[in-house]
């Protein structure tokens, strides 16, 4: 059964005075994430798109890709995501578990993946997140957004206009707000 | 002082429309309370025992003369007409409305104020010397650098939801005013042989249930890197800071599992991998840019000696006694700075009425170019006073009840609001601060007790900084009632340390003998010129100890 699953467009190439806007829309996907035992018979594996654990993966990786269908890689916020940096191109998304509210750990990851491991591909954040989450995560390099069941992805697409501005660089816009005032923002 | 711009000012208004929405989901009910509660607190709102509490950001204590009225504005519109400023130079008002937040937030936009980040588990306020900048012993004036750290941490989007709440402070004077070694981060900004600037930094530190003398990771980071080590140190901690217990939450706890020098090489490993080349690196223009709003203002050229002010100190015994408490020295020959004291007996330190606001704001226009700071321990500064002017100064502070000449004495107590007002503590603690004042009231002998701080926290939070108070006193609950640990021996600055506990905890009515007991027992044991907590540190707490609890008194049994 589909699920109702945000997606962000990527950024519009920044405008000199440092304003950016980001689109979004609710799509239904077919994603499925799984948790999986490293020693799983994986020929009882649903079709479909599957999101598998990191230890499923590192030990199963030839199999999952011989499935023949999209494969990619869930990881726990203490999973470390140097484990992935090899494998990208085999993985057509990693999504970044949040099992709390107030969790931060996984906007790290996201950064870590985007910004020092070069990864390209879809980046999903699921589990316990919400509207007000959802442009740090935009900033991490999150680009999909699977919300708790009780909120309305729908409800929360404004959210990717809360600011305008950034002041600090981050993986959206590595470059931060300082070194384009100088150009363009002389204090009033 | 530092001014808005186009961008600070749409940023601001950004998020007074983000909380406004915030707000209104709530009351609509499409925010349950656990999920709106660290949303409010990310701008400073709680909600308390009899109203909610709104925490107003002074960024590193600088609050010039229009704010100060537009804040005694909104105390008057939407609280009972008063303030309370907090050890970390903010002003917390006891009882807004819910509703109104948006309101009050939107009016602070508009004389360039906020709350934002002043709670929750995220950067906090960034402090600094309240001195900065006018100190004779400043090496470095750090109000540029803490302003820079303020923009780089407001709205972080990978460190908005850390382990636990993240506080830092910046050093830039031979002695340190900021308890620099108490902070999650502390960056003591100085020179090296050639002029450079940077700073040696300290993580680690803190008060709060398990207090702990920071750590330094790196002794001189060169100052165009502070953002970028910074975002190392909080990398490492929002990856591995413990998140299964609120009471091991904080960083410190987290260097003290890894050892000091196993979490440097995590943070320099992360530093390497991103440093070299990375955007944050705090350009030249930038550092300019900002420093210029902290350029001197146009003071006048005069002689060191002011001869009239000289005369009226030899003539006027009371305007004496607190020059010698409240002027402090100013790097500018012919200028001081100056405490207007809000310790005075009888009202909570750190409160200050709408009135009081009003009238310190004129007082800052006349005379200190309009511009006013707060310490952390809870007074206001005016930094830029003509010694010429302070005998006119002192009438009028006096004339407001801000002119007691307490300064560095046992009365000048630094105290949280405690469980008059906040929900999170175990005991009172303003009652407290107000007994020991009765009990010290008279000026001759406060003055020949010498240097004291005292500090009272009405919890395990250590809002009051006991820890390092020369005498700190904790409340705390025993089955149900309200008792009191003294510890002594604590001390702030570049040899700070933590207080040791002297004993079984005390009853409320007790404690002005408990604080007389240990002054008698120190003026016995005192060398000619010590203070308190030195002959503390001389003699250790055991004479303290067996006199306090020589007497037959009630004492709370764990």
């Amino acid at each position: 059964m589909p699920e109702r699953v945000i997606k962000r467009f990527s950024l519009q190439q920044a405008i000199p005075n440092g304003l950016c806007t980001w689109q979004a829309r609710v799509e239904n996907d077919c994603w499925r994430v799984l948790g999986l035992q490293a020693d799983e018979d994986l020929s009882k594996l649903p079709g479909g798109p599957i999101l598998v654990p990191l230890a499923v993966w590192k030990a199963r990786r030839g199999e999952l890709v011989a499935r023949g269908e999209p494969v990619g890689v869930w990881l726990k916020p203490d999973d470390e995501p140097q484990d992935l940096a090899a494998d990208f191109e085999w993985l057509a998304q990693v999504a970044v578990h949040f099992p709390k509210f107030g969790d931060g750990r996984g906007f790290s990851i996201g950064a870590l993946l985007r910004g020092r491991l070069g990864y390209r591909g879809e980046l999903r954040a699921f589990g316990d997140i919400g509207r007000d989450h959802l442009f740090f995560l935009a900033r991490c390099g999150f680009d999909t957004f699977r919300l708790a069941d009780h909120r309305d992805p729908g409800d929360a697409l404004a959210a990717f206009n809360d600011f305008s501005l950034r002041y600090q660089g981050s993986v959206d816009d590595p470059t931060p707000l300082f070194r384009r005032r100088g150009a363009v923002g002389a204090p009033q | 002082m530092y001014r808005y711009d186009a961008y600070d000012h749409a940023l601001v208004a950004e998020r007074v429309a983000q909380f406004r929405d915030q707000t209104r989901r709530f009351l609509a009910g499409s925010l349950t309370e656990d999920e709106f509660r660290p949303l409010r607190l990310r701008n400073g709102l709680y909600i308390q025992r009899h109203a909610p509490m709104l925490r107003i950001a002074i960024p590193y204590g600088i609050l010039a003369s229009r704010q100060l009225r537009s804040l005694a504005g909104i105390t008057r519109r939407y609280d009972r007409g008063y303030g309370h400023f907090s050890t970390r130079q903010n002003l917390q008002l006891n009882w807004p409305k819910l509703e109104d937040v948006p309101e009050i937030l939107a009016e602070l936009a508009t004389v360039e104020m906020h709350a934002i980040q002043t709670s929750g588990n995220c950067v906090r306020n960034i402090t600094t010397d309240h001195f900065a900048g006018v100190a004779p012993d400043e090496i470095v004036d750090t109000r540029a650098l803490a302003e820079i750290l303020r923009q780089w941490s407001t709205f972080h989007p990978e460190f908005s939801w850390l382990p636990r709440k993240f506080k830092i402070a910046l050093s830039g004077s031979a002695a340190d005013r900021t308890a620099v070694l108490l902070h999650d981060i502390g960056l003591q900004v100085r020179r090296d042989a050639a002029g450079e600037v940077g700073m040696r930094v300290i993580v680690g530190g803190g008060m709060g249930r398990t207090p702990m003398i920071g750590h330094v990771i790196r002794e001189f980071l060169p100052w165009r890197h502070m953002l970028t080590y910074v975002e190392s140190i909080l990398r490492v901690y929002n990856r591995y800071g413990r998140r299964d217990n609120i009471w091991k939450a904080r960083i410190k706890i987290l260097v003290k599992s890894l050892g000091p020098e196993a979490f440097r090489r995590e943070v320099d490993e992360d530093w390497d991998a991103h440093a070299a080349q990375s955007p944050s690196i705090i350009t030249d223009e930038e550092f300019a840019r900002v420093s210029a709003h902290f350029a001197a203002p146009a003071y006048e050229k005069l002689d060191f000696i002011d001869g009239q002010y000289l005369h009226t100190l030899a003539d006027n015994r009371p305007f004496a006694k607190w020059a010698e408490r409240n002027v402090h020295p100013h790097r500018v020959p012919g200028y001081a700075a100056v405490t207007l004291s809000l310790k005075k007996t009888g009202v909570p330190p750190g409160d200050i009425t709408a009135e009081q606001m009003e009238r310190v704001a004129d007082l800052a226009e006349r005379y200190s170019f309009g511009e006013l700071r707060v310490s952390h321990e809870q007074n206001l500064v005016l930094a830029d006073v003509k010694k010429r002017d302070l005998f006119e100064l002192w009438q009028a502070a006096k004339s407001l009840g801000l002119a007691t000449p307490n300064v560095g004495l046992l009365t000048n107590i630094v105290c949280c609001p405690g469980g008059d007002f906040c929900s999170l503590a175990n005991a009172k603690s303003i009652p407290i601060a107000e007994a020991i004042q009765r009990r010290f009231d008279d000026l001759d002998y406060l003055h020949d007790i010498g240097e004291l701080d005292l500090n009272i926290s009405g919890c395990m939070n250590s809002c009051g900084h006991h820890h390092i108070g020369h005498i700190g006193i904790l409340g705390v609950d025993k089955q149900g009632s309200e008792w009191y640990q003294v510890s002594i021996g604590g001390r702030q600055g570049s040899d700070a340390a933590l207080g040791e506990v002297i004993g079984p905890s005390f009853a409320a009515h007790d404690m002005p003998d408990v604080v007389s007991t240990l002054i008698d027992t120190y003026l016995d044991l005192r060398h000619e010129d010590e203070l308190f907590v030195d002959t503390v540190h001389r003699v250790g707490i055991a004479p303290f100890k067996q006199r306090v609890y020589a007497d037959a008194r009630e004492v709370a049994h764990a």
